[in-house]
This record gives structure tokens, C-alpha cells and sequence, in this order.
């Protein structure tokens, strides 16, 4: 898995009230993910849902996803955005985003070698995370390859790998 | 080497003589949650799962739009009725016997000390007041379902060594305000990933509906589990809820924590937090002399809507009036709560003062219903987020604090510290 896209930064504790604002999303709890996303994001930078072009890469600062358990990671995924790489992320988002199959990738010091509209390039197995503009090299903490998050993520999500777990438990009984 | 109390729950979840930080587990669940669950029947369904992996451990309710403000919300409810028939679920609570599920699923008896709860929506690390390892979840809760186990990596501990005595609630300083000092003082992301455990001889001075609001808030500060001591005032709480046998942790000697801070109660003032997060905490009365104008008070929410909270507030608005340009906002965290006030005469008192009573719901907290803030106006709250846009217009504001200074700013019209209505 590896990713090369136009980087937007954002900063520390990018809550998930945020990217999925209760009053115009979870009240309404049959809104379509692809719909709800134009919400994202829409209290500290309105009209970015709309700018955000697929394969775009978030850098962020520290704290990314805190707050809400709401799966907000959908959010990002179904704008197109590629994967995020942050200082530190909250375990609620970092664990709905790999039960999804969004990835999320932990590297202390990326917000200060990233601006926004760099070019970055991140390859999840590896955790090698590179600013293609400023030709910068940074690396990320790389899940282990037989840890469960691993699997889930390179399952595509939660779903894929539990089809896949309950069919393997059908057969042994 | 000894063991912290998180790495006790998780080596008996998972099976195992001990666990080590930052090795990966599987580690089975002593019972989980289900709110809401709009899309959770269908995506089971898609997923061949027909039934849960024990139906005693499963409790559903629907708390944040309770009742439901709109057609969408009410279609939500009918599917998570129809989840709950075809699942064959026996503990479900429908509207009038319900409440915010952290209030309510301990209440009747979902946790026991020394449990491991992976239960869905973030404030789930409540339950850790009952010295319970008990941390959030959300997209695996088919997983869970299915099979009653969840991946974890074992995370590191941190713990506060509590010393001397809280003020408490005669005082008007309860536990929002030590986890607000807390986020204020060492940061939101202090325990992220971390197991939190709170110990030390400060813990016995603090109410359960104390420890209630710190364990809840410890997601606030980025923890996966905020845990307690089990002591006399936990079992008393919990004593014929219970239905499971406790089995109570403490920590060894020699446990390993990562980072330990120590913090003196007993002079700890009342917090408040300014906009737009929960650590930009500091002493209400260094906001007080600014006379910061409110147009809404809300008393209610899974951090502080039960008795000691509406009591403080009662006391404060007993013989005085909400301020002319205040609505004060009154929702209790469960119906048995709402009940309780209304036979402890607190209902009449909050009436009386000109104060709003609402049934229990998340209601305004997360901004769905009944007190949703619009554009410009400044909201202080006794629930436990203020993030921009939280309760409403991305150009509201949220002050975060305990029920008495909320109550104490009702009547004055302006942020206040409750200790001038001593
Ligand atoms: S009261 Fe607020 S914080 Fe608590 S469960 Fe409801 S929405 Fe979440």
C-alpha cells in the first residue's frame, strides 16, 4: 500500500466534531457517508470538503481524531483522501480507521516537515513517510505484520476480515 | 515484575498469566453496548452473523435522540427495534425506563469490578469508576457481537497519586473539577493510548458521581482506560446491581507505570474550561472577574447529570431566579435520576427558579436536540466537550464546568464561582 498525493495540513486535537458535526450528521442518522462528508471539516475550514481532490494526504499535528467515537474516519475516506499521517492520532479514530481500511499512520515530527501543497509520498507497510517537494524523509511507527491491526488494514477493514474469520470457524466446526 | 490494574483485567480477558505493554492480545469481553445501531442489523446481516455471541451481555438503549426529534431519527429507532427482536436482546431499555447508557447500564448491574467492557461510544472509559478495564470502541462492534472478543494492544499505565481531601460538593468542588485541573494542567493527550489509573489516599474523599465524571473525562485527556480502586463506597454503590461476582484488582508494589504525577486535592478550586477544548482549563475565578455573559446553563449529560449534581444546583437556586437572559437547561442522566429528583422535591426547587427540565437524553451535549446553541451565543455546560461546533453553530461558545458554577452563572447572568453562594 502506497500512496503519493498533494498534501493539506492541519494542526493539534482535530476533534471528531469536527470532521463529522453532530447537528448536521448525527441527527440525522440515515445521511449517506458521501453526503455527510461535505459537512467535514466545515467549522474550521469551511469549503474544504469541496476543494479535496481523491488521493490528497492529511498531515496533522498532535491528537488527530480526539473526542467522539463517531466513525468520522468514514468522513475522510469517503472524500478521497488517501491516508493521514500525524504526530499522534487518538486510539478511537486510529482503531475505526483500520477497521474500515482507512490508514492512519503515527509519525512524531511530520507536521514540521510538511507544508501544505507538498507532495508526499507514504508507504503504510514500511512506515517510510517522504516529502517528495523538499525531499525530506521521515519514518513512521510500522504495524507489525502479524498484529491484528495489520490484518484488518491490509484486509480492506473490519467487514472483508471477519467474512473471512467466520467462514474459517464454519469450516473447523 | 508486579502488574497495574489495567494489566491485571487484561491478562485475565485474555487468557494469559501477564501481559506486557505493547504486545497485541485478543482478550474476551465481559459485556458491551448498543446504542442507536441505525445500520448495525444490516451490515450483521451482510455479514452472515445472526446472532450475538451471548445475549445476556448485550444491552441496548437509544439515549442521544431520545425521543426522536425527526423522521430520520425515529426510522433509526425502528430498526434498532427490529435488531433487537431478531437478536433475541432481553435488555433493552425503551424510552421512560431508559437514560444515557453510562448512567444506565452500571445501574442495572452491567459491570462488576475487575471487568474487561469494550463498549461502543467514547465516554465508555466511565465505567472504569467501578475499577472496571473499560475502553471505547465503535466500527468493530460487529466483531464484538459476533464473537464477545476484541484485539488490543496492551497499552502503558500513567497514574495521579491523589493526596489530601477534596473540597466536594458541600464545597462545590467535586471530581469535573480535578479532571479539568488535570487536562489543564498536563495536557489532552497526557494519556493517550494509556491506561490511567487514579490512586492514593485522595480517591477515598472523592463520591462515586466524582470518580463517575473523572473516568468519563478520562477520554478527554486520550485514554483508553481510566480506572479506580474498588473500595467501600464502590461496592456499596454497586451492592444488589451487581450481576456478576466482583472480582476487585488493585496494583502491586511493584507495578510499572510509564509516568506518575501527583496531585493535592485539598485545595483545588473550581475549573473551568474556555472554548473550543477541554484542557484550555483554569480557576473559575480567574474567568470571574471578566463577567463573561451567558445565554444558556445546561446541567446534565453522562459527566454530571446525576443526584449530587442537581443537589448542588437545587441548593444554589433554592429562594432565587434563572437571570432574565439565561434559559438554564435541566436534563438528568437517566429517568430513575429524573424520578429521584422529583421525589427529593429538586424538581420543584429547579422549577421554581424558572429552569427547564427535560427527560434524559444527550440532548444538547452533542448538539442533536433541545438546547441545540445558535450563532454568537455562550453556553457554559456541565457535559464534557467543547470542541467548535459541539453543541450546535460552529460560532457558539462552550464553557466547560461543574453543575454548581453552572448553576451559580444561571442566576448571575455571567460565569461565576459557586463558592460566593456558600
Ligand atoms: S451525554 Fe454527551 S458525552 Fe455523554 S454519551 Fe451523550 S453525547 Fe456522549
Amino acid at each position: 500500500m502506497r500512496f503519493q498525493g498533494k498534501v493539506w495540513k492541519f494542526g493539534d486535537n482535530i476533534s471528531t466534531d469536527l470532521m463529522m458535526p453532530g447537528s448536521k450528521v448525527l441527527a440525522r442518522p440515515g445521511i449517506s457517508d458521501k453526503e455527510a462528508a461535505q459537512f467535514c471539516m466545515e467549522a474550521n475550514r469551511p469549503g474544504w470538503a469541496q476543494q479535496v481532490t481523491p488521493g490528497d494526504i492529511i498531515i496533522a499535528g498532535r491528537n488527530f481524531g480526539c473526542g467522539s467515537s463517531r466513525p468520522a474516519a468514514r468522513m475522510l475516506k469517503a472524500l478521497g483522501i488517501a491516508c493521514v499521517v500525524a504526530d499522534s492520532v487518538s486510539r478511537l479514530f486510529f482503531r475505526n480507521s483500520i477497521h474500515i481500511g482507512f490508514p492512519v499512520l503515527l509519525c512524531p515530527g511530520v507536521s514540521q516537515a510538511f507544508e501544505e501543497g507538498d507532495v508526499a509520498e507514504v508507504d503504510v507497510e514500511s512506515g517510510r513517510v517522504r516529502n517528495l517537494t523538499r525531499g525530506v524523509e521521515l519514518q513512521a511507527e510500522a504495524l507489525p505484520k502479524d498484529s491484528p491491526p495489520y490484518q484488518i488494514l491490509m484486509a480492506g477493514g473490519l467487514d472483508n476480515y471477519l467474512k473471512a474469520r467466520l467462514a474459517q470457524g464454519r469450516r473447523a466446526s | 515484575m508486579g502488574a497495574t490494574m489495567g494489566e491485571k483485567i487484561l491478562a485475565r480477558a485474555s487468557g494469559r498469566p501477564q501481559v506486557k505493554p505493547g504486545e497485541y492480545i485478543w482478550a474476551r469481553v465481559d459485556g458491551t453496548a448498543v446504542i442507536g445501531a441505525r445500520n448495525l442489523r444490516a451490515r450483521l446481516r451482510a455479514l452472515g452473523i445472526e446472532r450475538v455471541w451471548d445475549p445476556e451481555r448485550v444491552y441496548v438503549t437509544e439515549d442521544h435522540l431520545a425521543p426522536p426529534p425527526s423522521v430520520d431519527a425515529a426510522n433509526g429507532a425502528v430498526e434498532m427495534r427490529k435488531f433487537v427482536k431478531e437478536f433475541g436482546i432481553t435488555h433493552f431499555f425503551e424510552w421512560g425506563r431508559h437514560g444515557i447508557l453510562h448512567e444506565l447500564f452500571p445501574h442495572h448491574g452491567y459491570v462488576s469490578p475487575g471487568d474487561f467492557i469494550a463498549s461502543i461510544d467514547s465516554h465508555s472509559t466511565s465505567y472504569g469508576c467501578f475499577n472496571v478495564a473499560s475502553c471505547p470502541i465503535n466500527e468493530e462492534l460487529p466483531l464484538v457481537l459476533a464473537t464477545g472478543e476484541v484485539w488490543l494492544r496492551v497499552p502503558e499505565s500513567v497514574r495521579f497519586i491523589l493526596t489530601g481531601r477534596l473540597p466536594g460538593p458541600d464545597q462545590f468542588v467535586v471530581g469535573k473539577d480535578v479532571i479539568l485541573h488535570i487536562a489543564g494542567t498536563y495536557g489532552t493527550d497526557v494519556a493517550l493510548y494509556k491506561s490511567v489509573e487514579f490512586v492514593g489516599p485522595g480517591v477515598a474523599s472523592i463520591s462515586m458521581a466524582g470518580r463517575f465524571s473523572m473516568a468519563n473525562m478520562g477520554i478527554e485527556i486520550g485514554a483508553k482506560f481510566a480506572i479506580f480502586p474498588c473500595d467501600e463506597q464502590t461496592l456499596d454503590y454497586l451492592k444488589g446491581k451487581m450481576r456478576r461476582e466482583p472480582r476487585p484488582v488493585s496494583p502491586d508494589p511493584d507495578a510499572h507505570y510509564s509516568a506518575t504525577y501527583t496531585v493535592d486535592l485539598t485545595h483545588l478550586p473550581p475549573y473551568v474550561a474556555l472554548p473550543h477544548d477541554p484542557g484550555n482549563s483554569v480557576p473559575v475565578v480567574q474567568v470571574a472577574r471578566e463577567r463573561i455573559k451567558i445565554d444558556q446553563a445546561f446541567i446534565g449529560s453522562c459527566t454530571n447529570g446525576r443526584m449530587e449534581d442537581f443537589r448542588m444546583a437545587a441548593r444554589i437556586l433554592k429562594g432565587r431566579q434563572v437571570h432574565p437572559d439565561v434559559r438554564l437547561i435541566c436534563t438528568p442522566a437517566s429517568q430513575a435520576i429524573w424520578k429521584q429528583c422529583m421525589e427529593e422535591g429538586i424538581w420543584q426547587v429547579l422549577a421554581e427558579a424558572g429552569a427547564l427540565i427535560t427527560s434524559s437524553t444527550c440532548g444538547p451535549c452533542p448538539g442533536l436536540h433541545m438546547g441545540v446553541l445558535g450563532d454568537g451565543e455562550v453556553c457554559i455546560s456541565s457535559s464534557n466537550r467543547n470542541f467548535q461546533g459541539r453543541m450546535g453553530s460552529p460560532k457558539a461558545f462552550v464553557y466547560l464546568a461543574n453543575p454548581a458554577t453552572v448553576a451559580a452563572s444561571a442566576v448571575t447572568g455571567y460565569i461565576t464561582d459557586p463558592r460566593e453562594f456558600l
